[in-house]
C-alpha cells in the first residue's frame, strides 16, 4: 500500500474501484461461472444442489461447450436448474428426463447432452427409462443426485431412503419388511454393458466436491466417444426434510449414507481421454 | 409422372413419413399399427438418415418425442388406442410447450385392453383434450389409403405453422387395408434452426427453455390465454371438410374417417330409394367444422351421424346445429364396422320414422 492509500482509504478505494484498477484479470481468484445466470438458487441453506449446480456450470465453462451443451431438468427440487444453468435446457415429466435426453441426442447426435434427476424422479417413477436409456448405451450423461428423500414434496420415502430412516410417509422409520429395501440403482445399471463411465461421488467436502467436478468432467468428456452412458451419482444431503442444520446433515450423510452407498468409481473406462 | 402402389394403410403413412423429410421416428409396437414402425425400420435411416427408434414403452417414446421435437426437428411417433392412453401426459405437456409433431393414433376397440379390430372410440380423447388441461390438437381423420400418405405432409406443415402438435385419427381398418395411393415426391430434411429450439446456445440468443411449468398463476393464465387464442386462430384458418350430394339434400349423414365412405355407400341406396341424402364428411376433427354444419341445419329435415363408438361426434354435431333440426345416431362398438345396408335401415327408422 502506498501513503496515499493509507491517508485517505474509503474514497481512494472507491476512487480505484471506479477506474476499474483493481478489477483486473490477475486480480481475480474466485468468480461465478458465466454457465450460471443471476437469478438466486432456490434451494435452502447447506442443500447439496447448488454446488452441484455450479460443477456442472464450471465443466461446461471449461470446456467451452456452452454452445454444444443441452441439458435435460427433472421434477423434484431441482425442477428448476434451467433457471440457473446458462444453457438450452428442457424441462421432462416426472421420471422421463433419461427418455428426453435420448429424443434430444439421437436428433443432435453431435452435442453434449445430459440430464440432472433425483432418487424419487431417476430410481422410483422413472426407473424403466433409467434402466433403458442405460441399457441401449445412449451416449448422454445422467448426473443423479441421491438425497435419500423426497424434498419438493416434502420429506417422503424415497427409494433410496435407508432402512428405518424416518421420513413423512416412513414416520417410524423405513421397516424393509413392508416398504421394501432402498434401491442401489448405481450397481444396478453399472452391470449393464451400454454403460461406459459409472461413479458415485458426493459435495460434502471440499475434498469430495473436487472428486466429484472430476466425475462430472469425466461425464461430459467420454459423450465424445460414443461408447455408451456415463453415470455420475452425487450423494447428497436435505438439511430441511432430514430436519437438520447444514452441518449435522453432512454429518450425518457421512455417518449413515455413506457406509451404504460407498463412494468410488464403480465402472471404470477402459480408455481414458488425454 | 405419377408414383402409384398398391400399400396398406400404415406402409403408406411410414412411407409419407420419409418422403415428408421426417428426422425422427420414436414408437413401441402395438396392433394394429406395428407396421409403421416395422415399414420405417426397415426403410428410413437408409434413404434420408432419419432416426428411427424402438423405446422400451408408449411413455418413453412421447417422452422422447418431446426432446426430439424440441430441437426443432420433425419428430413422430404412432400408437394404438392403449398405447395413446400411455401417452397422454407427455401429450399435455407437448401441447403446452408448443412442440410440433404428429402423433399418429390407429383406433382399436376398448375399453382397455378391447380388441385389435377397428374403432371411432377415440374421439372423445384426441379432440376434448386426452391429458390434463385445457389443450387441444390438431385432429385430422383420413378416410382413405390415399389421405393416409398425404395427411403426414399436411400435419407437418400445420404442426409448425402453428407450433401445436397434430394428431392423425384413423383406424385399424384403415391401416391394414390396402388401396392404390399416389405418393407425392421425396422432400429433403430440412437443418433449419428455430430461435425457440434447443440446439445449444449461441451467443447471440438468450437460452431456449422447452418447459410447460410456470409456477406463478397470472404466468399461466397469460400462457392458458395464449394457447386459447392459437386455437381460435386455428379454428378461424384450418377447418376442413368433405360434402358429398348435400347441395339438394333433404337429410345429412355425417361421420368421419373410414364410416364416411360407408355412410356414401348408404346415402346413394337412399338415393335409389327416392330420398335425397348427403354425406357431410368432417376431415379436421379439431378444427371442427361448426358452421357449415350449422348452416345445412338450417335447411335439411334432419341429420345422422353414423359411428363406430356409443355416440361421441354427435356431441359436436349437436353443439353446431343447437336443436335447428334432429339429430339422430347411429353406432357400433368394440370393433364391428357397419354396413352400408344397416346405417340405411338405421335411417329409415331413426330418422324417416320419427317425421
Amino acid at each position: 500500500m502506498n501513503e496515499k492509500q493509507m491517508t485517505a482509504p474509503d474514497s481512494h478505494y472507491e476512487q480505484m474501484i471506479a477506474e476499474e484498477s483493481v478489477c483486473t484479470t490477475e486480480n481475480i481468484v474466485y468468480e461465478k461461472p458465466h454457465t450460471l445466470t443471476d437469478t438466486p438458487f432456490h434451494y435452502c441453506p447447506g442443500c447439496g444442489h447448488g454446488v452441484a449446480h455450479r460443477l456442472i456450470a464450471e465443466v461446461i465453462e471449461e470446456m467451452d461447450i456452452q454452445e454444444e451443451t443441452i441439458g435435460v431438468a427433472p421434477v423434484g427440487c431441482s425442477v428448476f436448474a434451467y433457471n440457473y444453468l446458462n444453457i438450452d435446457m428442457s424441462e421432462a415429466a416426472h421420471g422421463r428426463a433419461s427418455a428426453v435426453a435420448t429424443g434430444i441426442k439421437r436428433v443432435l447426435p453431435e452435442k453434449y447432452v445430459f440430464s440432472y434427476q433425483g432418487d424419487g424422479d431417476l430410481a422410483a417413477i422413472g426407473t424403466a427409462e433409467t434402466i433403458h436409456t442405460c441399457n441401449r448405451g445412449e451416449n448422454i450423461l445422467i448426473i443423479f443426485i441421491n438425497n435419500g428423500i423426497y424434498g419438493m414434496t416434502g420429506g417422503q420415502m424415497a427409494p433410496t431412503t435407508l432402512p428405518n430412516m424416518k421420513s413423512t410417509t416412513s414416520p417410524f422409520g423405513r421397516d424393509t419388511n413392508s416398504m421394501g429395501y432402498p434401491l442401489k440403482i448405481t450397481e444396478l445399471i453399472a452391470a449393464l454393458p451400454g454403460t461406459y463411465y459409472v461413479t458415485r461421488q458426493s459435495v460434502h467436502k471440499p475434498l469430495n466436491v473436487r472428486k466429484a467436478k472430476k466425475a462430472i468432467l469425466n461425464g461430459f468428456q467420454y459423450q465424445k466417444l460414443n461408447r455408451g452412458t456415463c453415470f455420475v451419482e452425487i450423494v447428497s444431503n436435505c438439511p430441511s426434510n432430514w430436519k437438520m442444520t447444514p452441518v449435522e446433515s453432512n454429518k450425518w450423510l457421512e455417518d449413515n449414507m455413506l457406509p451404504f452407498y460407498q463412494l468410488g468409481d464403480i465402472k471404470v473406462p477402459k480408455e481414458e481421454i488425454k | 409422372m405419377k408414383e402409384l402402389k398398391l400399400m396398406k394403410g400404415n406402409e403408406a403413412l411410414a412411407e409419407a413419413a420419409i418422403r415428408a423429410g421426417c428426422d425422427g421416428y420414436f414408437g413401441y409396437p402395438i396392433t394394429p399399427q406395428s407396421e409403421v414402425l416395422e415399414y420405417l425400420s426397415r426403410e428410413a435411416t437408409a434413404r434420408t438418415g432419419m432416426v428411427v427408434l424402438q423405446a422400451e414403452s408408449e411413455v418413453a417414446s412421447i417422452n422422447m418425442v418431446y426432446g426430439a421435437a424440441g430441437t426443432g426437428k420433425k419428430i413422430m411417433t404412432s400408437s394404438s388406442s392403449p398405447g395413446v392412453s400411455l401417452m397422454q401426459e407427455g401429450i399435455s405437456y407437448i401441447a403446452c410447450a408448443e412442440l410440433p409433431c404428429l402423433l399418429v393414433n390407429v383406433n382399436r376397440g376398448g375399453p382397455g385392453l378391447g380388441t385389435i379390430q377397428p374403432s371411432q372410440g377415440d374421439y372423445f380423447q384426441s379432440v376434448k383434450g386426452g391429458g390434463h388441461g385445457d389443450y387441444k390438437l390438431i385432429v385430422l381423420a383420413p378416410s382413405t389409403v390415399q389421405e393416409m400418405s398425404d395427411f403426414v405432409k399436411l400435419s407437418f406443415e400445420l404442426a409448425f405453422k402453428y407450433r401445436n402438435p397434430v394428431m392423425i385419427l384413423t383406424d385399424g381398418a384403415l391401416g391394414q387395408m390396402m388401396e392404390k395411393v399416389e405418393l407425392f415426391p421425396q422432400q429433403p430434411r430440412t437443418n433449419e434452426i428455430y430461435p425457440w429450439a434447443t440446439t445449444g446456445k449461441k451467443h447471440e440468443r438468450e437460452r431456449s427453455i422447452i418447459t410447460s411449468l410456470h409456477i406463478q398463476p397470472d404466468k399461466m393464465e397469460e400462457i392458458n390465454i395464449h394457447l386459447q387464442e392459437k386455437y381460435r386462430t386455428i379454428e378461424k384458418n384450418e377447418v376442413r371438410f368433405e360434402e358429398v350430394d348435400c347441395e339438394d339434400a333433404d337429410f345429412i349423414i355425417l361421420g368421419y374417417g373410414l364410416v364416411a365412405r360407408i355412410c356414401q355407400k348408404a346415402a346413394q341406396l337412399a338415393r335409389e330409394k327416392g330420398y335425397k341424402v348427403g354425406v357431410l364428411r368432417p376431415i379436421t376433427l379439431f378444427p371442427y367444422p361448426t358452421d357449415v354444419i350449422r348452416a345445412y341445419s338450417e335447411k335439411v329435415k334432419g341429420m345422422m351421424v353414423v359411428e363406430m363408438n356409443a355416440g361421441q361426434m354427435v356431441e359436436d354435431v349437436r353443439l353446431s346445429v343447437e336443436g335447428r333440426t334432429t339429430v339422430d345416431f347411429y353406432g357400433r362398438m368394440g370393433g364391428i364396422v357397419p354396413t352400408p345396408e344397416e346405417i340405411l335401415e338405421a335411417f329409415e327408422n331413426k330418422v324417416l320414422g320419427r317425421k
